[in-house]
């Protein structure tokens, strides 16, 4: 089940090119990008593991290509995501955040019911990914 | 795919009007800025001609479809300290900028200190770094010669010199590296890192300035920041330059340009000390001889100041 995180996630995967025209165009508004990668594809999970710095001064999206480049050849099994961060005074949060790699298999997740006292049954949902230990999850 | 192929056709076009492109990219006004903006340097001035005339060309093969491959456009920048390397290089960027060979147009000057870590493992992300900085533009590496350090085997200037290598060769189109430093310790730089003179393909000498030209930069200089000479500070400023040239750590523009900032120091003090009532726009920004000729320069060397210090 491919997972729809962020924006463009119901298009097919972006291109590199496409992935540079929308890193460019966050630079442009003077937003700091940065990459994130992560193996636990739940939603509720906010906070991914951060691939080197937020780039808050390079003017040209070459840059982010080479450290995308360069994540994919260390986790490119994982999903990898691009954000850019607003850094200007009353916004000083994320603008944009796209999915720009996932695993060649996305298993999905699954529904659990736990039954509870006086016929209550609490749901939650488990991704398969993660019945595996982080680090080799999508090996 | 026939269809694309046929458009490809029909929009490539026939014929290029190279005058007209030349006007339109606005190489014609950096040029004229060049000529106009710098004195001397003639040789380097016909060399940015023939880069631009160079890629001027490259662009139009590149629009009828005869080329395919960005050109190397790495340079060197060869010559004595404060003979314009700098200036001329963000002149270059904006060139290659308006010529559509780099994205932002940009100039990133760094020196050793900036991509060179020092401990292990702190020089690739300083190198990467400063490269993230400069894609899109231009990568000044000043007296990149000290990145080579052969007398020690463990030194990390190597690995810096490792990534450069390996970024200008497969990101052309991200990044332009100008390299730059004194003549005689570049061709040895680049004796013992063949890499570096093969990826680059302009070799640009910047010769010294004449005593003339100094005096002519002198006065432009004064003239940005609304100073003048009068006569026998211009006659005082001709004489200060050949001795200055005499002694050691001459560096062309730049000692010109300190000496101006201390002579400006000197006229105000002057100024503050001497001045019994109100003072003209005039007085205040007229540089005479005094103000040169109290220089440490004059007291060196009296005669022809031929002995140095």
């Amino acid at each position: 089940m491919r997972i729809t995180q962020g924006a463009f996630s119901f298009l097919p995967d972006l291109t590199d090119d496409q992935i540079r025209a929308q890193v460019q165009y966050c630079i442009d508004n003077g937003w700091a990008v940065s990459l994130e990668f992560t193996d636990d594809p739940h939603p509720r999970n906010t906070y991914w593991e951060m691939w080197g710095h937020p780039m808050f001064d390079n003017p040209d999206a070459a840059a982010l290509l080479m450290e995308l480049a360069e994540c994919r050849k260390v986790y490119g099994d994982r999903y990898i995501r691009v954000v850019a961060f607003d850094a200007s005074h009353g916004w000083e949060s994320v603008k944009l955040s796209f999915i720009v790699n996932r695993p060649a298999e996305e298993p999905g997740f699954r529904l659990e019911r736990e039954e509870m006292g006086g016929r209550m049954i609490r749901y939650a949902t488990k991704p398969y990914a993660a019945d595996r230990p982080a680090g080799a999850r999508y090996a | 795919m026939p269809e694309a192929a046929t458009a490809d056709i029909e929009s490539t076009p026939i014929a290029v009007d190279l005058h007209a492109e030349f006007e339109n990219s606005g190489v014609k006004d950096v040029l004229a800025e060049l000529d106009r903006d710098l004195i001397g340097l003639a040789p380097v001035k016909k060399r940015i001609r023939e880069t631009a005339a160079l890629l001027l060309v490259e662009r139009a093969r590149r629009s009828m479809g005869l080329a395919h491959e960005t050109p190397t456009l790495h340079m060197s920048f060869t010559g004595n300290p404060g003979t314009g390397k700098t200036t001329v290089a963000l002149r270059m960027a904006d060139l290659l900028h308006r010529l559509g060979y780099i994205r932002k147009g940009h100039l990133v000057s760094v020196t050793r200190d900036d991509l060179v870590g020092q401990y292990i493992g702190h020089t690739a992300p300083k190198t990467k770094e400063i490269l993230k900085k400069a894609m899109g533009g231009v990568l000044f590496i000043d007296e990149a010669y000290y990145l080579y350090r052969p007398e020690n085997e463990r030194d990390y200037g190597q690995e810096a010199i490792e990534i450069l290598l390996q970024v200008m060769e497969n990101q052309r189109d991200d990044l332009v590296v100008i390299l730059a430093g004194y003549s005689g310790r570049m061709e040895r730089f680049f004796e013992s890192n063949p890499g570096f003179r093969s990826r680059i393909a302009h070799h640009i000498d910047f010769p010294d300035y004449e005593d003339e030209e100094l005096l002519q930069i002198a006065v432009k200089m004064l003239e940005q920041q609304n100073y003048r000479f009068d006569d026998a500070g211009l006659a005082a400023m001709r004489d200060y330059i050949a001795r200055r040239r005499q002694q050691p750590h001459f560096a062309n523009a730049r000692s010109i340009r300190n000496a101006l900032d201390r002579a400006r120091l000197r006229q105000a003090n002057r100024l503050f000390e001497g001045a019994a009532g109100p003072l003209s726009a005039d007085a205040l920004s007229t540089i005479s001889a005094e103000d040169i000729r109290a220089s440490r320069v004059f007291a060196a060397a009296p005669s022809g100041g031929k002995e140095g210090m």
